[in-house]
Parts: C-alpha cells; sequence; structure tokens
C-alpha cells in the first residue's frame, strides 16, 4: 500500500539562510509528485526532512500515520531514498552493492526481484563490474534498484536525472511510470522544467517557497494572458528592441522563437508587433500564439515573486 | 555559409583510443571566429575526451587538432593561454574573495596587476557587482558564481572559452541572463564552444554537433537538423539521433 504524506506549515533554516519558509501540501497515495526548482530552492532539504534525516526546525510531516520524528523508525523501514549524490559504494560491485542494501533491510534480491526487474535488468550484464566503473546512466539505475529492493511504499528521489543526457532522462521517466503501477508514492525533485509534464501533480519551488502546486495541466491553465512566439530573419537583435517596445509585455529567449507575454488581445498584440517591428526594418516576422508549457509558468510566477 | 569566416579550431581526423576503446572515431569538424558552438552528445559519446584534447589537456592517439592557429598535439602550453575553461563543477575557488579569485587567474594567465585591476573592475561593473569585491565566494548566489566564473574565463581575452554544462541546476532566469553573456562575448569575436543537456540551449546555438558512441552524427545549424530529421525541436533531433531508433 502507498503512503499519504502530510507536510504542515514546515520550517528550516541553516544559519542565516531560509532553506525553507512555511511549505504545507498534502501528497496522496500513489502519486508521482514532482518537486521542480533551481538549486537553492529547498527541495533536497524537504526530502531530507522527509526521510527523517534531518529536523525540521517548525512544522509537521507526517508519513500516513507515523510522524517523521516521533515515528522515523517506522518511516525508514518503508521508504526508499535515492540522494542527488550517488548513494552507491564505489569499490563494491554492481550485485554487491544490491546486496548489501537487501541485508540492510532484511531481505534478499530474490525476494523482491519482480519490483527492480525492469531496472536491474538493463545493468544485470555488467553485475560484477565495480559501481566506480559504470558509466552515469547506469550508475543512476543501480542507485534506483538499491532504493527499490526492500520494496518500499515510498520513493524519494532527489534530481536522479541531473546532469543526465536527454536520451537517459526519457528511459529513466518511463522507468518511474512502471514503478507507480506497483502502488508506490514517488516523488522525484528536477531542476528540468519538462519533466514537471511528466509527473501527477507538481510543486513549483523557489527559494524554499511554493510558487504553485497542481496538476501540471491546471499550471499550464493558470497561466495568466497570452503567450506569443516570435521569430524574425534577425534574431540576435530582436531581445533589445521588443523589451524597449512595450513594458508590460514580458519577453524572453525560448528556444528558437522569443516568447512574449502580454494581457492585451490576440489580434492587437500580433498587429502592434509587426508594425513595430516592421518600422524597426525586421523582415521575415513570423508571430503565433503559443500555448505555455512549465518554464513558460515558472518565468511568469518568478517574476509575480520579485515584482511583490 | 559564412564559409569566409576565420577558422578558429580545425579538427581533422581525429582519434582518441583507451586500449582498445575508441573514445573519439575519426572527427572532422570546423568552428569559426565569434561562433557560438553547441557540442552535444549522450553521457560517454565522447565529448569530454575531445573537448580535453581542445584544450590541449590530452594527446590524440592521431589526427591534427589545430586551436587557435596552435597545433594542440605539439604545443599544448600554447592553447592553454588562448582559451578559458568554465564547467559547473570546476570554476571558482570558494574560500577566496571574488577578488582574489580574480587575481589568481589573471595571475596564471600570466596577466600584470594593473591590467588584473583593471579587468576585475570590467566585470564587475558589467554584472553591476560592485561592492561585493571582498566577499567569499561561498557566500555568493550560485546565479552570480555562475556569471562570475565566465567572467574569470574571460579575463585574459581569450579567443575561444569552453563552457562545459556551465546553467546545470540555475533557474530560468538566470539561465537566460548567462546566456546574454554568450551572445556578449560572441559579438565581441570571441568563440563560445558549450556543452549542455538543455536542449533549449541547443537551439540558442548558430551551430550544433551530435555526438554519439565516439562519432558526430550530425553538426549543423538548429533549423537545418530540425528540417532534416522533420521534428519540432531539438530535443526531438537529440532523441533521434543520440537513441538512434525511429
Amino acid at each position: 500500500m502507498s503512503v499519504t504524506i502530510n507536510i504542515k506549515n514546515l520550517v528550516k533554516s541553516y544559519k542565516k539562510v531560509e532553506a525553507l519558509k512555511d511549505i504545507s501540501l498534502i501528497i496522496k497515495p500513489n502519486e508521482l509528485f514532482g518537486f521542480i526548482g533551481p538549486d537553492g530552492a529547498g527541495k533536497t532539504t524537504l526530502f531530507r526532512i522527509l526521510t527523517s534525516l534531518i529536523l525540521p526546525d517548525s512544522g509537521s510531516v507526517t508519513v500516513d500515520q507515523w510522524d517523521v520524528i516521533n515515528d522515523f523508525k517506522n518511516i525508514r523501514k518503508i521508504t526508499g531514498y535515492m540522494p542527488g549524490r550517488f548513494s552507491l559504494y564505489m569499490d563494491l560491485t554492481v550485485q554487491e552493492n544490491l546486496e548489501f542494501y537487501a541485508k540492510l533491510f532484511g531481505t534478499n534480491i530474490q525476494e523482491n526481484y519482480d519490483l527492480i526487474k525492469d531496472v536491474y535488468e538493463q545493468i544485470a550484464p555488467f553485475k560484477n563490474r565495480r559501481a566506480g566503473a559504470l558509466s552515469g546512466g547506469m550508475k543512476q539505475k543501480l542507485a534506483l534498484s538499491c532504493a527499490l529492493i526492500h520494496k518500499p511504499r515510498l520513493l524519494v528521489l532527489d534530481e536522479p536525472t541531473t546532469g543526465v543526457d536527454a536520451v537517459s532522462r526519457k528511459e529513466f521517466w518511463e522507468l518511474l511510470k512502471k514503478m507507480q503501477k506497483k502502488d508506490i508514492t514517488i516523488l522525484v525533485s528536477t531542476p528540468y522544467m519538462d519533466e514537471a509534464a511528466l509527473c501527477d501533480r507538481v510543486a513549483l519551488m523557489q527559494s524554499g517557497k511554493l510558487l504553485s502546486l497542481d496538476t501540471p495541466q491546471q499550471i499550464i491553465n493558470d497561466f495568466k494572458g497570452n503567450l506569443f512566439a516570435i521569430r524574425t530573419e534577425k534574431m540576435y537583435t530582436l531581445l533589445n528592441s521588443l523589451t524597449a517596445f512595450d513594458a508590460e509585455m514580458q519577453v524572453y529567449r525560448f528556444g528558437e522563437s522569443l516568447h512574449v507575454s502580454t494581457s492585451l488581445n490576440p489580434s492587437e498584440t500580433k498587429e502592434k508587433i509587426t508594425r513595430y517591428l516592421t518600422e524597426k526594418g525586421y523582415r521575415e516576422i513570423d508571430i503565433e500564439q503559443v500555448t505555455p508549457v512549465i518554464e513558460d509558468c515558472f518565468l511568469a510566477l518568478m517574476n509575480k515573486t520579485m515584482a511583490s | 555559409m559564412n564559409d569566409s569566416r576565420e577558422k578558429i579550431i580545425e579538427v581533422y581526423d581525429l582519434v582518441k583510443r583507451f586500449g582498445h576503446f575508441e573514445a573519439n572515431k575519426h572527427l572532422t569538424f570546423d568552428v569559426y571566429r565569434g561562433e557560438i558552438f553547441g557540442f552535444l552528445g549522450a553521457n560517454g559519446a565522447g565529448k569530454t575526451t575531445a573537448m580535453k584534447i581542445l584544450c590541449g589537456l590530452s594527446k590524440p592517439t592521431s589526427g591534427s587538432v589545430k586551436v587557435a592557429g596552435v597545433d594542440v598535439n605539439r604545443h599544448p602550453e600554447a592553447v592553454k593561454k588562448r582559451i578559458g575553461y568554465m564547467s559547473q563543477f570546476f570554476s571558482l575557488y570558494n574560500d577566496l574573495t571574488v577578488k582574489e579569485n580574480f587575481r589568481f587567474y589573471g595571475g596564471v594567465y600570466g596577466l600584470g596587476k594593473k591590467e588584473i585591476q583593471q579587468r576585475t573592475r570590467y566585470f564587475l561593473d558589467k554584472l553591476n557587482m560592485q561592492g561585493y569585491e571582498s566577499m567569499l565566494l561561498r557566500n555568493i548566489p550560485l546565479g552570480w558564481k555562475q556569471k562570475l566564473a565566465f567572467s574569470v574565463a574571460s579575463i585574459h581575452r581569450p579567443d575561444i572559452i569552453f563552457l562545459d554544462e556551465p546553467t546545470g541546476g540555475v533557474d530560468p532566469i538566470t539561465r537566460r541572463q548567462f546566456w546574454e553573456m554568450i551572445y556578449e562575448a560572441s559579438e565581441n569575436g570571441t568563440t563560445v564552444f558549450v556543452t549542455t543537456h538543455y536542449m533549449d540551449e541547443a537551439e540558442y546555438c548558430e551551430r550544433v554537433s551530435i555526438m554519439s558512441e565516439g562519432e558526430i552524427k550530425a553538426l549543423g545549424r538548429p533549423r537545418e537538423l530540425k528540417d532534416k530529421y522533420g521534428v519540432k525541436n531539438m530535443n526531438d533531433v537529440f532523441l533521434r539521433i543520440a537513441r538512434n531508433v525511429e
């Protein structure tokens, strides 16, 4: 049975830095829940409190009926944790690492093999290789196997895809989707905004605060105003030209285009921008309204927080 | 196009072997002065190996590599003076102040005291960081650190700056500010050679190469590559090439 997590008014500071500023949220059973934000957002601190590795200054966390401070032993038994830095013993082989983690939790590889099968099969050909000699992607899969070997009901993954290439990231998310079907509550943190779309719900975090908490689709639906992608023949000066055009508009680079966010209506915006850019001597002006993605929402929320 | 531009990096038939393992298999490519060149590939594709050779830190098994007109194989030390290097993991010293970091790297690159002072002031003005000279690096927020690291890597006016995943973990606003610095450097004639796992950043490059299993599988402008593979964005191009499946 997967677990419910209830986080209430959580506060944690390190000397002068407030790592978590009054965070409250509930994570539902069997959710694949994402904490999305840059370094310094408070993701790791939150995960360390959840896994009873550090104590909060105030506030509470319960995992099902258990309190993270008083009942930490119960919580540790049912939690699989993959920290950001690799948790493996580099001078043990792949198989030895897995056996070690299994023994630590009083189980063995055979007992829960069906749970790790999908992940472990991909690294099994290298089971006699030392963990230190594995590539980044393989280390990550071994660490996931180790976090799963005691059949946890809660899986906590701290930035499992940081520094990992786009192909391996995609494969890793496919694995997580499979894990979710085994009735596990999964928490993942990531700095990659595009991974938000793969979660059931996400918390967008910045400097110890929640900017937003919802399904990825709802966060996108809540995007205020209209968003446009603009391209012209000359891209380099376009950002400066458009930034100077109208202070109400937010302009930023987005892949091969610039994104402009405005409260004006679509036809008016298109006409105004096209006229302005034509006067400025731009040619081949291509402007179309687009649906925002999570990164657009994150940027808008960041700007809103900074303005207030 | 733009073949008339000066070539600042010339790699011809570069091979690097470790024992029986061929990490770089006959790489041939050029990079032009002032270009922003994205060097992409899966983990373990051989990017780091190639980059170390370009920086004069490792010798090729065979092939020729010229960086800023210098033969890397014969004069690795001369190459190092013409390039700057920054990565997410190795850049500035946390227990030195901002000013001391500039002074240290300026000294390493053989700049005089006066020039180091001038360059330090120039960068701090540009970053709007006047008044932070004496702050320890460890107390500087990550986003600023990365901009400082880029500046320090440029202190000796290198021809080429190598950036190895410079924006990992940075928030989306700072990431964009960082790219503005890259564009500015490029406008001023500095070549920027950058690796990244953010595929939207691949779109910001003038040209990109994509490596897989030690080979360059694709090289061109982002637009050309997207057209060639009939996909919408560089992420899809990357998945096509690096995953090697339909």
